[in-house]
Formats: structure tokens, C-alpha cells, sequence
């Protein structure tokens, strides 16, 4: 328990340590990249608009993860149970996860004029549904047939049969794409926050610093963008214990 | 007492993208309640389409399966099934899997009965005391044992194997043999047991059911003829032997290749 915690403390001692190092060997001036010890003043000086901006951008992101994950189930069912679903919408799919998020930004924004909490979940939620629909869709068709019979034998319902086989057993498959969805969902939110004028959250937060010159700021969003991220991805892992746990073996 | 279960002149073939391919042909069979039947032939003969079809599970293109006098369209909760891969469920206990099929034949059968009748069952194949753990933590012998329990759990008439030895060591093999024996006498389940394994058939069987290569119907059947409490020492009478013999010749015929081994 003691190593759990003191192991990844010490990396993060160790890593700030290191970065304080470079620049202080390197003479760096804080506007041209700022050190560890420039943080706490940063955070200091900004404290209420980071708890501001950091709830703008946190209750984006996990709306637009909810999002994803009930269309991102939905696709995946439909994928998964119908095999012309799945001719149909596998192309589709990936074409659009091909496509680079970032230019989809001016268009959403174009589309959707001074909507920017609208349009801020929107692109969470098209960043990070792929990786559900398909895990959901391949944990679906990939059940063996077997598992379906010892209940189809005895007459149960289809509904029957996905809720007490089909559902439990894709659940690992489907933590293991919410652990990829969220933190995709976060870059779509800081992207949509960073690029588009007049935004709200951290992103916003970082792109007045940047036009502010405030090399500190910038930083301590960073870091508190690293911090929420964090945050977020070992929730996912804390429900993926409760409702996937059994999938872990047990160690050695 | 009747016959539990009748196959009537049933023929069945898959639909291909190469074209229809026939699996079984005008089989006929019949297994009288209470026995237990062993089903033997070559690889791919259609022995699984058999079991599927007595489950209810697909319908056969032309002719009749029948169940207790009545012709089967559908599944239907009288059947029990067990496979060569244990299908446990890795998020249930082996308790809660045993359980299972009662969760849905008797939704309103108090849980305290249900645990009652589940650990009855694990008892008698030697599971006491592994009632809470995962499947994962148990071995396939161990696994196999509890996906026969789960298959009985809830007092099917017909209880169906499609080779749920198969995937085991002869050792472990020949344990489960004997705990199929031991549940048989405390069960009173009708048994259709699809086997590759011949001195299993003999062993397990009240009758032997060769079928031939595809498309199966029913080439040979063979009486078993060992006393009902008979044990492994049974398999090494002349009489076992003889038996054995007759069989091994007959799927060589249904192989096509002839009767004669050597």
C-alpha cells in the first residue's frame, strides 16, 4: 500500500526536480519557459479561475463521455448482433475516426454560431465513441455461440440472454475502451476550448496566457489539465473495479 | 416406460454459400425414458446438429423430433446441456453459475431452495468448499464437474453432452466418467451423450448409437451389455472388449473403409 502511493510520488518529485534543473542550467528567464517554482504563484494569483475553468471543462467532458458511451453501446450492439449493421456502418466509422478532430472545430463552429457549451460536448462526444462502439460491437459478435445455447436451451428471451450473458461479458471490453474514450473525450473539450474564439474553460484559460505572454499560466494549466486527466481516467479504472472486477486475475 | 425421446425420419442440410450441404438422412431413433445413449461416428457426421435438434434449438427440414409424446418446435425448459468447453460464466461464483438455469425455469423458487439444491449437486461431484470461488480458480476437470451440475440443476428430463469430456486428460476423463455414473443414480435424467471416445460410450452407455459418415443416419445399434453398477474394472471383461471391437469395426465402416481392422 505504502509503494502504491510512495512510488508514484517519488517520479513526480523526481520529474519536477529534473524539469526545475534544465531550466535553471539552461538560464531560461520565465518567459521563455517557466520552472516548477513559478507554479504555486500562478495558481495562487488565478486560484478561483482555475476552479472555475476546471469545472467548465470537467462537466463538458464527462457529458459528452456520457454521451459516447450510450451511442457508442447503441453502434456497437447494433454491429454486434447484425451482421448488415456491421457490413453497413464499419466503413463509415472508420473514415470518420480517420478524420483529425481539429478540423472539424471551425466547422462545428460555423454550423453551431456562439453555441460553446453545445459545441464543446459535441466534439467530446464525436472524438470518443469510436473506441466503444467498436469494442462493444467485436465483445458482442465475438460471444461464443455456446454461452447463448445454455440459455436459448432452456427458452429464455433474448432479452434474457443479453442482459445475464452478453452484457457482463463485454464489460471488460467496454472499460477497456472507456480508459481510451475519456481521455480522447478531454483533448476534444480542450480543443474545441483552446481554438474557438471567446471560449470558456481551462483551454480558454491557457489561450489567454499564451496571448497574455503569461508563460507561468500557461504552465499551470498544463499542469492542472495533466491533474483533471488523471482525475478522470482512475474514476473510469474505480467503476471498472466495481463492475469488471472479476476480470482481473489475480496476481503471480 | 415409454420412449422419451423419437427421432422420425429426420434429414437436415446447411445452407452453404457452396450449396446445401446434407448432415443427416432419414435417422431414425428412439431412447426409452430413464436410459442413457451414447452417440458415436466419424468426424463432421452431424452428431452436434442431433443435439441441437432434441434441444429445440434449430428445426430439421423434413421430419419429426419428439419429446414426451409431443413433437419439439421450440426450446423447452425439460432440457439440460453440457459442452466440451465448460461455458462457465468468469463473473459468477461456481454457485451462482450452478443457479443459473434456475433463474430463469423457477424466477420465483426462494433463494435459500435454489443454493440448497445447487450445493446438493456440487456435493455429489466432489465440489464442497468451492462453492465461492471463480471458475478461473478451479481445473478443467474441476470447471467440468460444476457445467454438469449447472446442466441438471434444475431436473431436466433430457440432459445433453456434446463431448464434455473431450478436452480432458484420460485420468480426469475417467473420474468424470464415474461422476456421471453417480449423478445418474441419483438423477433421474434421460441421457444423450455424443462421445469420439468408444470405451466412454461403452462405460456410460446403455445403448451405443453409430452413426455413419455425412449425411448421418443411424448405422448401427449396439446394446450395452454390463451390469448397471459397473466400474472401470468393467472395461477389461472379454464381454467389454468384444464390444469395444464391434464398435471400432463399425466406424471404420461408416469411415468407409471397410470392416475389417488390423
Amino acid at each position: 500500500m505504502l509503494r502504491q502511493i510512495a512510488v508514484p510520488l517519488a517520479a513526480v518529485a523526481a520529474f519536477l526536480a529534473f524539469w526545475e534543473w534544465i531550466v535553471w542550467v539552461n538560464g531560461w528567464p520565465n518567459y521563455k519557459m517557466a520552472s516548477p517554482s513559478d507554479l504555486p504563484p500562478a495558481f495562487w494569483r488565478f486560484g478561483g479561475l482555475f476552479l472555475e475553468m476546471g469545472w467548465q471543462t470537467l462537466w463538458r467532458t464527462v457529458a459528452g463521455l456520457a454521451i459516447a458511451v450510450v451511442v457508442g453501446t447503441l453502434l456497437g450492439m447494433a454491429m454486434g448482433f447484425s451482421r448488415v449493421a456491421r457490413d453497413a456502418l464499419y466503413p463509415l466509422l472508420v473514415g470518420f475516426n480517420a478524420i483529425p478532430k481539429a478540423t472539424l472545430v471551425p466547422v462545428i463552429a460555423l454550423i453551431f454560431i456562439g453555441q460553446h457549451d453545445f459545441n464543446t460536448v459535441l466534439m467530446a462526444f464525436l472524438i470518443s465513441f469510436f473506441p466503444i462502439a467498436v469494442s462493444v460491437g467485436i465483445g458482442l459478435s465475438t460471444l461464443e455461440p455456446e454461452y447463448r445455447d445454455i440459455l436459448r436451451a432452456l427458452g429464455a428471451s433474448r432479452v434474457t440472454i443479453f442482459r445475464k450473458i452478453a452484457l457482463p461479458k463485454t464489460l471488460p471490453e467496454f472499460f477497456g475502451a472507456l480508459k481510451v474514450s475519456v481521455t480522447l473525450a478531454f483533448i476534444g473539450t480542450n480543443l474545441v476550448e483552446i481554438v474557438s474564439p471567446h471560449g470558456r474553460g481551462l483551454g480558454a484559460l491557457f489561450k489567454s496566457g499564451e496571448t497574455n505572454g503569461d508563460y507561468p499560466l500557461m504552465f499551470a494549466v498544463l499542469i492542472a489539465l495533466a491533474f483533471l486527466g488523471i482525475v478522470l481516467y482512475y474514476a473510469v479504472v474505480a467503476l471498472e473495479r466495481i463492475f469488471a472486477g472479476w476480470a482481473e486475475r489475480p496476481a503471480g | 416406460m415409454g420412449d422419451l425421446i423419437e427421432i422420425k425420419g429426420v434429414t437436415h442440410a446447411y445452407r452453404t454459400q457452396a450449396g446445401p450441404l446434407p448432415v443427416l438422412r432419414d435417422l431414425t431413433l428412439a431412447i426409452p425414458e430413464g436410459e442413457f445413449a451414447a452417440v458415436v461416428g466419424p468426424s463432421g457426421c452431424g452428431k452436434s446438429t442431433l443435439t441441437r435438434l432434441i434441444a429445440g434449438l434449430m428445426k430439421p427440414d423434413r421430419g419429426e423430433v419428439w419429446l414426451h409424446g409431443q413433437i419439439v418446435r421450440s426450446p423447452r425448459k425439460t432440457v439440460g446441456m453440457a459442452f466440451q468447453n465448460p461455458v462457465l460464466l468468469e463473473w459468477r461464483t461456481i454457485l451462482q453459475n450452478v443457479i443459473l438455469p434456475l433463474e430463469i425455469v423457477a424466477p420465483s423458487m426462494p433463494r435459500a431452495k435454489r443454493v440448497a439444491r445447487a450445493e446438493e449437486l456440487l456435493a455429489l461431484v466432489g465440489l464442497t468448499g468451492f462453492e465461492g470461488k471463480r471458475p478461473s480458480e478451479l481445473s478443467g476437470g474441476m470447471r467440468q464437474r460444476a457445467s454438469l451440475c449447472r446442466a441438471i440443476v434444475h431436473k431436466p428430463q433430457v440432459l445433453i453432452m456434446d463431448e464434455p469430456f473431450g478436452a480432458l486428460d484420460a485420468f480426469t476423463r475417467e473420474d468424470l466418467w464415474q461422476t456421471m455414473r453417480e449423478l445418474r443414480r441419483q438423477e433421474p435424467f434421460t441421457a444423450v451423450l455424443i462421445t469420439h471416445d468408444l470405451r466412454e460410450s461403452v462405460f456410460l452407455g446403455d445403448q451405443v448409437i453409430v452413426l455413419s459418415g455425412r449425411p448421418a443416419t443411424a448405422q448401427h445399434v449396439m446394446r450395452v451389455d454390463l451390469p448397471a453398477d459397473r466400474t472401470l474394472d468393467a472395461l477389461y471383461t472379454p464381454g467389454a472388449a468384444a464390444m469395444l471391437h464391434t464398435l471400432r469395426e463399425q466406424i471404420s465402416i461408416a469411415q468407409g473403409r471397410g470392416g475389417a481392422v488390423h
